[in-house]
């Protein structure tokens, strides 16, 4: 899964390189995973992991106010743009060109479904029929089991929380991947993976507590596939872009 | 066999891996295996139920497991323990969830200062407090956080002061009741203190104690001019908190400028003070302060310690406190009563009390263009180190040192200097050279008499210490001290028991937990967290 993902991104860059889009034209795919590192930490704050939530401009569709060449884009990035919010980024030009290469793979991308879902439905389903918070918690409320999803709309793109739905072992961070051990008295305990070594293991099991175990005390262990369903067939098109809405509006509690 | 005791020993710790309320933290003693609050109890005694560590098997204490720190800061954080798991802080002010039997990581959380944060004294930060899920930290750009327990995630972020303008936070906070109080540091550098109370769920405000009144309050008119606006009264230690009468008490450090009082003529209320302020409102009940008008830097951010004694003959719910400018202290927690005061290392500022308790000041005992000789020094007698209280032998032990040195005044602005004579280096991370005789400075541990203030033995080290002490019911003392030793001493005797080289100074006070029946103690040295236990099976 992860060579064709790397096979489809290589084929991106190929085509920007095509387009003769000038510093992004070298751009590998481990340029471009991180510049959306890069994009994640310095602009989705203001611009929104899908570039999309400032007025007028969509970064992911490589809509801007004008049209910008590939070195434009890297020194307004580095300068930022007088009177205006956007501000200099302490990034450097390499870095920059690594962002710019995201946005332009960003346009050559699916969007996600969220434009046609309504997030208030989305809420309802997500506490109701999809039983999301019996692992996932959102702003204190919920199982900690699964990723907290408190700012998931801060961080993901629509197209992955859809992914993440639809398929859902398709891509999981390694953060949320399920671990299982069985004791020498066979009783099993499975959770979310926090932390192993070769010694150890570490994990927030299905109760919540933060458990640790020898593996030399331990008669089975090992990773475990998703515990989170693919929603594919419980959920028609209508409702599958209405959560997905919902979570895309997730983006933190406000401060006291 | 070993098998069924692990899995025996995981089912305990799962049950009890439970929502810590506030009648748990205020009844700590009665789970010994936990470690609940800075100081163990909120009368912070830092005294250990737990008895398996005695003095004649301590000999036999093993290294079970060291946890690194990601940081070049001084470790100060005492950790807290709830059922098996470890929270602590690597300095600044990054949260870590360890397993406490194998030292291993569950989670970490990072919070990073605004880039305008400054501390006086380094980057540290010294400990947690936890209520329900939820840990609360104080930061050094002056926020309160409160983080999920389980994984690690920010609940609220609370913007208490201004980092701008020089305030941070750098002590455990308090948890009472339903609240979680602060106080801010920054009184080097022109603050006016702050003890702030937040609700825990929310982090919204409920109450705000300046430590140094506005005007029209009671003693702003300890304050010449608009000196009361920046001058400083931090503060910087853990606060403690008496059920009985629903008191906090905090610790207030020194008067900005520090060493130059002449634009700030007066008390100074209520710097270098204990404050009594009400749980609920925040409404100050009494103080007593400990050095009025100080332009010796003897900030009274020591850990106040509650404990029932016999004073005189009658019981007596009483405050004990050894000051940064060596004299100890006896209070009636209920009234601030001044009930007996006494140098406890060489002091030539104050000579007696009068009937209130108020120091005498020995005349000239002030910074001058000459220089003046000061005992104790400017890091004081003992500094924030925290102490303990044994109810088992009912003395209280104090890491401490001897010093003095001269404080001189230069310059038409005159900025204070210390010339250090007999005075050795505040701490540091790593271990440093040592060259001093017999006569100048050193530190000691000491046992004390609650009812006299003097000594029942001394444990001598050749260097200072900044580590604090703990007691455990059986009779076992653990310190440290700048030499990088971390030991145990017999809390009857003062006679050494073990010693382990930890290779980097001890900068923290030592606390002891248990899992499935075996007893640890953990010191922060060097950058390092140490964990001993005894070997299995002892």
């Amino acid at each position: 899964m992860r060579s064709s993902s790397a096979v489809v991104v290589l084929v991106v860059a190929g085509l920007l390189a095509a387009g003769g889009a000038l510093s992004a034209q070298h751009a590998t795919a481990f340029d471009i995973e991180d510049g959306g590192r890069a994009f994640r930490n310095t602009c989705a704050n203001c611009h929104g992991p899908d570039g999309d939530q400032v007025a007028g401009i969509d970064l992911g569709r490589g809509q801007f106010r004008r049209t910008l060449t590939d070195q434009e884009l890297v020194g307004i990035i580095r300068n930022g743009i007088p009177n205006t919010p956007m501000p200099a980024n302490n990034v450097s030009e390499a870095q920059a060109v690594k962002i710019v290469a995201y946005l332009r793979s960003l346009a050559e991308s699916r969007r996600g479904v969220a434009a046609s879902g309504n997030a208030a439905r989305g809420k309802s389903i997500f506490d109701g029929k999809g039983s999301c918070a019996t692992c996932h918690r959102v702003n204190g409320s919920g199982s900690r089991v699964g990723p907290d999803l408190s700012r998931i709309g801060q961080v993901r793109r629509t197209i992955e929380l859809e992914q993440s739905l639809i398929e859902p072992a398709a891509e999981v961070l390694p953060a949320n991947r399920s671990y299982h051990v069985t004791t020498r008295d066979g009783a099993t305990v499975l959770g979310r993976l926090l932390n192993h070594d070769t010694f150890t293991v570490q994990m927030l099991d299905s109760k919540e507590q933060l458990r640790s175990f020898v593996k030399a005390d331990l008669k089975e262990f090992g990773f475990a596939p998703t515990s989170m369903p693919s929603y594919r067939s419980t959920l028609d098109a209508q409702e599958t872009a209405d959560v997905v809405s919902y979570l895309a509006s997730l983006k933190g509690r406000a401060k006291p | 066999m070993m098998a069924r005791t692990c899995v025996i020993v995981f089912l305990a710790a799962v049950s009890l891996q439970a929502q810590v309320t506030f009648d748990r933290i205020l009844g700590a003693e009665r789970e010994p295996q936990n470690w609940l609050s800075y100081s163990g109890t909120l009368f912070n005694q830092r005294f250990s139920p737990l008895t398996q560590i005695t003095p004649a098997n301590a000999k036999n204490l093993q290294l079970q497991w060291v946890w690194q720190a990601r940081s070049l800061e001084k470790f100060e954080a005492t950790a807290l323990v709830v059922d098996g798991v470890l929270y602590t802080v690597q300095a600044p002010n990054d949260v870590v969830a360890l397993d406490a039997v194998t030292g291993r990581v569950f989670w970490t959380y990072s919070h990073q200062p605004a880039p305008d944060a400054r501390t006086c004294c380094g980057r540290v930060n010294r400990g947690l407090a936890i209520l329900g899920d939820t840990l609360y930290m104080g930061t050094i750009d002056a926020h309160l956080l409160a983080i999920d327990a389980k994984s690690g995630s920010l609940i609220w972020d609370t913007t208490v002061a201004s980092s701008a303008q020089r305030y941070s936070i750098t002590h455990s906070p308090l948890v009472v009741k339903d609240k979680v109080i602060v106080g801010t540091a920054g009184g080097d550098m022109g603050i006016r203190g702050i003890v702030a109370a937040f609700d825990t769920k929310t982090g919204k405000e409920v109450w705000r104690f300046h430590t140094i009144p506005g005007p029209g309050e009671p003693g702003n008119d300890s304050w010449s001019g608009n000196s009361w606006m920046t001058g400083g009264a931090g503060v910087w230690n853990a606060g403690a908190y008496d059920p009985e009468t629903n008191l906090t008490f905090w610790g207030t450090g020194n008067p900005a400028p520090d060493w130059d009082g002449r634009n700030r003529l007066g008390d100074n209320l209520y710097s270098d003070s204990v404050v009594a302020l009400d749980a609920d409102t925040g409404k100050l009940k009494w103080h007593y302060q400990f050095t009025p008008h100080d332009e010796l830097d003897y900030d009274s951010t020591q850990v106040p310690v509650l404990a029932d004694v016999t004073f005189r003959g009658q019981p007596r719910k009483v405050m004990l406190w050894a000051n940064r400018n060596g004299v100890m202290y006896v209070l009636d927690r209920k009234t601030g009563e001044f009930l007996l005061g006494k140098p406890y290392v060489k002091v030539n500022w104050m000579d007696g009390f009068d009937h209130k308790g108020r120091p005498k000041r020995v005349p000239g005992k002030i910074p001058t263009p000459e220089g003046t000789l000061i005992q104790p020094h400017v890091h004081g007698a003992t500094n924030w180190a925290p102490p303990s209280f044994s109810p088992k032998t009912g003395w209280f032990y104090v890491a401490h040192w001897e010093n003095s040195g001269t404080i001189v005044t230069e310059g038409l602005s005159p900025r204070p200097v210390g010339v250090n004579t007999r005075q050795t280096t505040m701490g540091q991370v790593n271990l440093q050279q040592f060259y001093n005789n017999d006569e100048e400075a050193y530190g000691v541990v000491r046992a004390y008499d609650p009812s006299t203030l003097e000594p029942k033995w001394e444990y001598r080290m050749n260097d200072i210490t900044w580590g604090g002490v703990l007691t455990t019911a059986s009779d076992v003392l653990f310190s440290g001290g700048k030499e990088g030793y971390f030991f145990a001493l017999d809390a009857r005797t003062g006679a050494l028991l073990w010693k382990a080289s930890v290779g980097g100074q001890v900068n923290s006070g030592p606390m002891s937990y248990s899992v499935g029946g075996r007893q640890y103690v953990t010191i922060a040295a060097g950058s390092a967290l140490f964990a001993y236990a005894l070997p299995q099976g002892q």
